[in-house]
C-alpha cells in the first residue's frame, strides 16, 4: 500500500543530501550577484535583486558551520517564500523532485550532529538518507537574528 | 443584504461629513447668524442620517435625527444659537465619531445610545417647539381634507388639459400617497413611485410640486393629478406593491369638479406665469444637477494599495530605462534618441503617478481648528490658530503619519506655550494667545511650521535640569550652545520626571516626535526665544518612493547617500583631521565638524589605509543643523533612484535606510545619514 506522497526540493551541502518542502519553494536560480549587508550574521550573504525584488540570502553552509566555498557552476539559490516574504537560501547544488512516501520519513529528535530545531525528519528513499528542513523554523531564525 | 462591502465606504464618508460639520460648526460659532452655514449643516446632518440609516446603524440616525431637529429650530429662528446649544452639537459630533470608529474597528456601532446628549437636544427642540404652539402657525395640509373634495388646486390651464383628457375619454385620478413614517429615503421612494406613473400616465399636477419632492421637502405625503387609460384599481394595487408606502388613495376627477372650479382672470394669469416660471426652474435644476453629477464624477476613490502597485511598476520601468541607458552606448544615436524619449515618458509618468498620490495637508490641518477650541475652553486660555498653506500637498503615506506628530507639537504650543490671558497683559502681550501653523513647499521638502508667541523655552532651566540629570558635567554644559541644550529635550524622559516646574509636559514626546519624522525621512527643529515664543520646523520629503543620490564607493562597494541629505563635497588632506576628545574633526571654513569614516561605520576592509593617501574625498551631510563628514573612496554619480524596502529581515540595520537596484542590477545599498552622523 502506498501512503500520502510528499515532494521534496533535494539539495546538497558537500556530500550531505537536504529536502525542502516544495510548497514553500517558489524558483530556483543561478547564482546572482550579492550584496553584501553591513552588521548582519555571517550567515546572512546579502541582498540580491531577483526581478526588481531585492530578497536576503541565507548561505546554508555558514549556517550549518562549514568552510565558506566559493560559488561555482552548481551552486544555486532556492528562492524559498514565507508569509508571503521571499527569502533566498544557497546551497551547493539541487540535485532533484522527489517523491516521498510519508511512511518513509521518520521523526529524529537529538539526531545527527546539526541543530534538530530546524529538522522535520529524516526520509529513507532506496540507499538515500535525505535530511529534510524545516524551512519556517530555518526562516524564522533568519528574522530573529 | 450583506452591508459588508459598504462598510468602508460608509466609514469614509461619514469621517468626510464629521469633519466637514465640524468646521462648520466652528464657523457658526463665530457666525452665528449665518444661513447658509446653517444650511450647509443641516444637510450634511441629513445625509449623514439616511447613511447611517441605510446600514442599519440606529443609534447613529437616532443621534443624527435628533440634532436635526434642534438644526432644524435653529434654521427656523425657533432656537437661538447660544453657545450650549453649540456645545450640545459638539459633544454629538464627537458621540458620532465614536460610532463611526466602533464602525469601522468592529463593523457595529457599539451599544451606547448617547441618551444624555438626546435627551438634551431633544429638551431643546422641545422647548421651542412649546413656543411655536403658541403662535398661530401653518396649518397642517391635513387640516385642510374635505371628502370627496379635490386637494389639488386647478387653475385655468389646468382645467383645459383636463377637459381635453375627458373629451377624449380618459381617466383622470387625483392619486394621495402616504409614506412609511420609517421611511428614511423618501425622496427615492417619490422617484420610484413617479417613475411609475409615469410609464402609466400623464402627471399634469403634483403637491408639493416635483422639484421640492425630489428635494426631499415634502412630509410623508404628497398628492398627484394624473391622466391615464388605465383605471383606478390598476394604479392602487400598482403603488401598493412600492414598499414603504402606507396609503394610497385614488379619487377619480369627474367633469363636475371641473365646474366648481372658480378661475378669477387675474389669477389664472398668474398661474400662467407660475407655471411657465416653475419649468423653466425645472429646466435650471435639471441641468444644474447633471452639472453636479459632472463634477462629482470626475474624481474617483481609489485604494491605496492600487495606487502602491501602480508606484511599484513605474518603479520598475524607471529600473529598467537606467539598465537600457548602461547597456546601449552612446555611438548609435537612433538608439541614445528613443532612449531619451522613453526617459521623458517615464519621468513625467512617475510625476502623474506622485502626484496622484498627493493629498493637500488640509485633510490633517482641518481636525486642528476644533482641537485648539477644545484646548482653549478646557484650560480657559485664549487662544487663536492661523492656518496658512492648507492647499500643500504631500505625498499620501507622509500625510498618514504626519497627523500625530502635528497634535502633540500644537499641544504642547497651546498648553505650555501660550500663557492664561492676565499673564500676558502683564508681559504686555495681547490677551489673545497665537498660534500659527504654516505648510509651503520649499524644493524638494514640504516645510510645515508650528509657531506660537507664548512663554518659549527658559534655556537656563533646561541647563539647570540636564546638570541635576547628570547628563553633562558642568563645565561641557557652561559652553554648549542654546541650540545644543534644546536637543537634551529630545531626550526621551528628559522633562517627564519633574512635573512641578512649569517647563513640565515640554518634553514630553518630543522625543516620539522627532524619532516619528526622522523615520519619515524628514527633519525636526526647534527654535524658542524665552518669552517670545517657540516655533517648530518640520521639513519632509516630497516622496519617499523616488529620490536623487549620489553614489559613492567605500572599499569595492557602491552606496547611496540622500541628495537632500548631502550639504557639499570637498577633499580633505589627511594630516588636516585631529583628535577632539576622541573624535576625528577637521574645519570646513572655520567650522569644525566631525569626521565618519564610512569604512568604520560599514566594517569594510580597506585596500590602503586612509593615512596614506593624499587626499580624502569627505561628503558633509546634514542632520538638521548639524553637519558632519563622511569619508569614501570616491564619487560614481548622482542619479534617480526607487527606494526599496530591505524587508523585515533586514530592517532593524541601523546604519541601512534601504535598498535601490543600480543600472547593472545590482543592489545597491542607501546610507541612513541620522542614525550614522
Amino acid at each position: 500500500m502506498v501512503g500520502k506522497q510528499k515532494q521534496f526540493v533535494v539539495f546538497l551541502i558537500d556530500s550531505d543530501e537536504y529536502g525542502a518542502d516544495i510548497n514553500k519553494v517558489t524558483i530556483i536560480e543561478r547564482m546572482l550577484n550579492v550584496t553584501r549587508v553591513p552588521k548582519t550574521p555571517p550567515y546572512i550573504k546579502g541582498v540580491v535583486n531577483l526581478r526588481g525584488d531585492v530578497i536576503p540570502m541565507m548561505d546554508l553552509r555558514t549556517r550549518f558551520g562549514l568552510p565558506e566555498k566559493e560559488a561555482d557552476d552548481d551552486t544555486r539559490i532556492i528562492i524559498v517564500e514565507v508569509d508571503g516574504i521571499s527569502y533566498g537560501i544557497i546551497v551547493d547544488s539541487v540535485l532533484e523532485v522527489l517523491q516521498i512516501d510519508e511512511s518513509d520519513i521518520e521523526n529524529v529528535s537529538g539526531f545527527s550532529n546539526i541543530n534538530a530545531d530546524y529538522v522535520n525528519g529524516v526520509a529513507k528513499s532506496d540507499t538515500r538518507l535525505i535530511t529534510l528542513l524545516n524551512v519556517e523554523k530555518l526562516i524564522s531564525e533568519f528574522i530573529a537574528t | 443584504m450583506d452591508m459588508n462591502k459598504y462598510l468602508n465606504i460608509f466609514v469614509e464618508e461619514s469621517r468626510e461629513h464629521l469633519q466637514a460639520l465640524n468646521t462648520s460648526l466652528l464657523e457658526l460659532e463665530k457666525d452665528p447668524g449665518n444661513t447658509p452655514i446653517l444650511n450647509e449643516i443641516f444637510r450634511v446632518a441629513h445625509t449623514l442620517k439616511g447613511m447611517a440609516g441605510t446600514m442599519g446603524f440606529t443609534h447613529m440616525s437616532d443621534l443624527t435625527h435628533n440634532m436635526e431637529d434642534v438644526l432644524d429650530g435653529l434654521r427656523n429662528g425657533r432656537i437661538k444659537v447660544y453657545p450650549e446649544v453649540v456645545d450640545i452639537l459638539f459633544k454629538c459630533l464627537d458621540a458620532l465619531e465614536s460610532y463611526v470608529d466602533n464602525v469601522s474597528r468592529t463593523g457595529s456601532e457599539g451599544d451606547e445610545d448617547n441618551r444624555d446628549i438626546i435627551n438634551f437636544l431633544s429638551a431643546i427642540s422641545d422647548k421651542s417647539k412649546a413656543a411655536q404652539e403658541t403662535q398661530p402657525g401653518i396649518i397642517p395640509q391635513a387640516g385642510k381634507e374635505k371628502k370627496d373634495d379635490l386637494h389639488l388646486e386647478l387653475n385655468i390651464y389646468d382645467r383645459n388639459v383636463l377637459e381635453k383628457a375627458f373629451e377624449e375619454s380618459l381617466n383622470v385620478f387625483e392619486i394621495y400617497i402616504e409614506l412609511d413614517r420609517k421611511c428614511l429615503l423618501k425622496a427615492a421612494r417619490a422617484f420610484i413611485i413617479f417613475q411609475i406613473l409615469e410609464k402609466h400616465s400623464d402627471i399634469i399636477k403634483s403637491a408639493p410640486p416635483v422639484n421640492d419632492i425630489e428635494d426631499e421637502r415634502f412630509d410623508y405625503y404628497f398628492t398627484v393629478m394624473v391622466i391615464s387609460k388605465k383605471d383606478a384599481e390598476f394604479f392602487i394595487t400598482e403603488l401598493n406593491s412600492v414598499s414603504e408606502v402606507r396609503t394610497v388613495k385614488v379619487t377619480r376627477v369627474t367633469p363636475k369638479h371641473l365646474e366648481r372650479i372658480k378661475v378669477s382672470p387675474g389669477s389664472d394669469e398668474k398661474h400662467h406665469v407660475d407655471r411657465d416660471g416653475r419649468m423653466n426652474q425645472g429646466i435650471m435644476d435639471s441641468s444644474q444637477k447633471t452639472a453636479e453629477k459632472r463634477i462629482t464624477s470626475k474624481t474617483v476613490r481609489v485604494d491605496i494599495e492600487r495606487l502602491d502597485v501602480l508606484m511599484n511598476l513605474v518603479s520598475e520601468l524607471i529600473i529598467i530605462k537606467t539598465r537600457l541607458d548602461g547597456i546601449i552606448s552612446d555611438r548609435d544615436r537612433e538608439c541614445a534618441q528613443t532612449l531619451e524619449n522613453l526617459e521623458r515618458v517615464t519621468t513625467s509618468l512617475h510625476d502623474s503617478v506622485m502626484k496622484v498620490r498627493m493629498v493637500p495637508v488640509e485633510s490633517v490641518f482641518n481636525r486642528f481648528p476644533r482641537m485648539v477650541r477644545d484646548i482653549s475652553k478646557e484650560l480657559n486660555k485664549d487662544i487663536a490658530l492661523h492656518m496658512s498653506g492648507e492647499e500643500t500637498e504631500l505625498d499620501r503615506t507622509v500625510i498618514d503619519e504626519i497627523g500625530e506628530p502635528l497634535i502633540h507639537i500644537i499641544r504642547n504650543s497651546a498648553d505650555h506655550g501660550i500663557e492664561k490671558s492676565e499673564e500676558r497683559v502683564k508681559k504686555g502681550k495681547s490677551t489673545t494667545g497665537n498660534i500659527w501653523l504654516r505648510a509651503y513647499q520649499d524644493g524638494n521638502n514640504v516645510v510645515i511650521e508650528v509657531d506660537d508667541d507664548g512663554t518659549g523655552i527658559d534655556i537656563d532651566k533646561v541647563r539647570k535640569k540636564v546638570l541635576e540629570k547628570g547628563l553633562e558635567s558642568e563645565e561641557t554644559i557652561s559652553t554648549l550652545s542654546d541650540e545644543e541644550i534644546i536637543q537634551f529635550l529630545f531626550q526621551p524622559n528628559f522633562s517627564t520626571s519633574d512635573k512641578v516646574t512649569d517647563l513640565s509636559g515640554r518634553g514630553v514626546g518630543l522625543d516620539v516626535v522627532k524619532t516619528k519624522i526622522e523615520s519619515l525621512g524628514g527633519t525636526f527643529e526647534l527654535i524658542s526665544k524665552l518669552g517670545q515664543g517657540s516655533k517648530t520646523i518640520i521639513r519632509l520629503p516630497l516622496t519617499l518612493a523616488i529620490i536623487q543620490a549620489l553614489l559613492v564607493m567605500v572599499g569595492d562597494e557602491k552606496y547611496a547617500i540622500p541628495l537632500n541629505t548631502i550639504r557639499e563635497i570637498y577633499n580633505v588632506n589627511p594630516a588636516d583631521i585631529q583628535f577632539v576628545r576622541n573624535q576625528e574633526v577637521t574645519l570646513l571654513r572655520d567650522t569644525v565638524i566631525p569626521i565618519i569614516r564610512l569604512h568604520n561605520v560599514l566594517d569594510i576592509e580597506q585596500s590602503e589605509p586612509d593615512s596614506n593617501k593624499k587626499q580624502l574625498t569627505c561628503v558633509v551631510v546634514k542632520k538638521g543643523e548639524k553637519l558632519s563628514g563622511l569619508i569614501v573612496d570616491s564619487l560614481i554619480s548622482q542619479q534617480e533612484i526607487v527606494i526599496k524596502s530591505l524587508g523585515k529581515l533586514l530592517s532593524g540595520i541601523r546604519c541601512i535606510a534601504g535598498a535601490t537596484i543600480l543600472g547593472d542590477g545590482n543592489v545597491a545599498l542607501i546610507l541612513d545619514v541620522n542614525s550614522i552622523v
